[in-house]
This record gives C-alpha cells, sequence and structure tokens, in this order.
C-alpha cells in the first residue's frame, strides 16, 4: 500500500513538473512572436483576434511534436521574418545581429583614445 | 597633417546615428504580407460550407488563375469588396473565385451569399480560423490570387476596390 502510494505520489509530481516545462515552452514561443494587429505586442501580451488563433495554431504545432525553430520557420513562411522578435541569424541581417559588439568594442577603441591623450597631456 | 582618428570616430559615430534616424522616421512601419508573393501555396483541405463535402487545393489546378477570398458575415468591408467578386466571376474567363469563409456561423454565411449573391465556384469554412493562417492571414477581408502552379501572384489586404478589380482582371486576362 506504502509502495502504491509512492508510486502515486512521484507520478503527480512528474505530470505537474512535466506540464510547467510545457507551459513554459509554449510561453517562450508566444513571447517570440509578435502580434501583427497590434501595437509593439507580442500575442503572449494580447487577447486580439488573431493572437488568439496563432497561438491555437502554436498549440496544434506543439501536439504535433515540432520543436521551436520549425513553428518559427513555418511562421516566418506565411507571415514574413517581421513576426518574430528574434530574427535568425543570416547573411542580410548579419549586421543587425553583431552592430551592437561593433560598436561596444568602437566605443571601447574611443574611450581608451581619449584617455591615452589625456595621459600624454598631463605627463606633458 | 596629422590625422585625429579619435575625431574621425566621433564624426563616423554621429553620422552613422543620424542617417540610421533619418532612414527609420522616413520609413512606412507598419508591416503587411504584401510583399510575400512568389510563395507556394501549402495544400489544404476543408470543409465546404454549402454541402457536406471537402474543398481541397485541387481546386487550384482547374483553372489558370484563382483568387481565394476570405471573408465573414460579420465583417463590414467584406459587403463592400462583394460586388466586386460578382464583376469578376463574370467577367473574367480564367478566373476562379474560392471563397473561404472565416470564423462565422453557417447560418449567418449562407444568408449572406444569398443576399449578396455568390461569386464563389466552391467555399470553404474555417470556423475557427487556423486553417488561414497556414495562407497568412491576419484580417479579413483579403485576397489571394494564385497560378495554376499553386504560386502567389498578388496579396489583397482590405476589401477589393475597383483599382484592384481592374488590376485582376489585367493580371488574369
Amino acid at each position: 500500500m506504502k509502495i502504491l502510494i509512492i508510486i502515486l505520489s512521484l507520478s503527480l509530481i512528474s505530470q505537474k513538473v512535466n506540464s510547467q516545462v510545457d507551459n513554459q515552452f509554449q510561453m517562450n514561443i508566444y513571447k517570440n512572436i509578435r502580434c501583427l494587429v497590434c501595437q509593439g505586442q507580442s500575442i503572449a501580451d494580447s487577447n486580439s483576434d488573431f493572437a488568439q488563433t496563432i497561438k491555437l495554431v502554436i498549440d496544434d504545432k506543439i501536439k504535433e511534436g515540432k520543436n521551436e525553430d520549425e513553428i518559427y520557420e513555418f511562421l516566418i513562411s506565411k507571415y514574413g521574418e517581421w513576426i518574430v522578435y528574434r530574427p535568425e541569424l543570416k547573411k542580410t541581417n548579419f549586421f543587425l545581429w553583431f552592430f551592437p559588439y561593433i560598436a561596444l568594442l568602437l566605443g571601447g577603441i574611443l574611450i581608451l583614445s581619449l584617455f591615452r591623450k589625456k595621459n600624454l597631456k598631463n605627463k606633458k | 597633417m596629422k590625422i585625429s582618428y579619435v575625431k574621425i570616430l566621433s564624426f563616423s559615430v554621429i553620422l552613422f546615428i543620424l542617417i540610421v534616424f533619418f532612414i527609420s522616421l522616413n520609413r512606412n512601419t507598419i508591416y503587411d504580407t504584401r510583399k510575400l508573393v512568389g510563395q507556394k501555396l501549402n495544400k489544404f483541405e476543408m470543409n465546404s460550407l454549402l454541402d457536406e463535402s471537402l474543398v481541397n487545393s485541387e481546386i487550384i489546378t482547374t483553372s489558370e488563375y484563382t483568387l481565394i477570398n476570405f471573408f465573414a458575415s460579420w465583417c463590414y468591408p467584406c459587403r463592400k469588396e462583394h460586388e466586386f467578386l460578382v464583376k469578376l466571376g463574370k467577367e473574367s474567363n480564367k478566373l476562379n473565385i474560392v471563397g473561404v469563409n472565416f470564423k462565422d456561423k453557417k447560418s449567418d454565411a449562407l444568408k449572406f451569399l444569398k443576399n449578396y449573391k455568390n461569386p464563389y465556384s466552391s467555399v470553404a469554412q474555417d470556423k475557427d480560423g487556423k486553417a488561414s493562417i497556414s495562407f497568412g492571414i491576419y484580417g479579413i477581408p483579403e485576397s489571394i490570387l494564385v497560378n495554376k502552379e499553386f504560386i502567389i501572384i498578388k496579396k489583397y489586404l482590405g476589401p477589393l476596390n475597383n483599382e484592384y478589380y481592374k488590376e485582376i482582371l489585367e493580371l488574369t486576362n
């Protein structure tokens, strides 16, 4: 009897953990999909008709066993790259992905040069 | 003459920011899917609104061009565009018009077609709107003009008007 209770409890806990993981997975996708009929909202934040329908389609795709990338790929093929907040790294958006690092590097060089200049002036 | 790299760099950064602002502020930021032409439509299968049969993608191969029109009885702009669909159905020989009834009550949709005439060769039913996502629809009315090879030739967002009507006639005749 004790063993049965333990097995039951363990299965209940594992079910709950699994459903939390599924919800998290679902929510991550919702948050990365732009609601095309809203102003600056993801479908996770929107209750619009469009957002509700896209959520249903995403849920179906998850049930079919599709992974995150496959779901994004499907939606991009139908609505264009604008539908995802985090675009894929491609030749065309290479600059978009690496500009922050380039800007950081250039900024660093600029600050360093200014400091060096100031130091040289002080030494003189 | 000594070149000041710091000045050049600062100037470049300011110039870059100004260019980005200039381009961004002069750009149309309202996104739509009109540019997504040239893509191939996926195969589909939906219940018919008019009888117990199925409407599937085979219907696209029956005519040189097919205009898939997404409509609903509750959509006011759909009523306005309907006359153009009726006219297109009469005037274009190479065009087949297929309707997709979007998130609507069957009785209301049938009443709509009775009152405003039925320009469609087949009418599919998309009760929950999920099938329309496969067509890249995000509001109705929307119409997609495809050729026999399932390639999207043009997407019309919003109601068809006289300008679109003339364009469809030109493209399909």
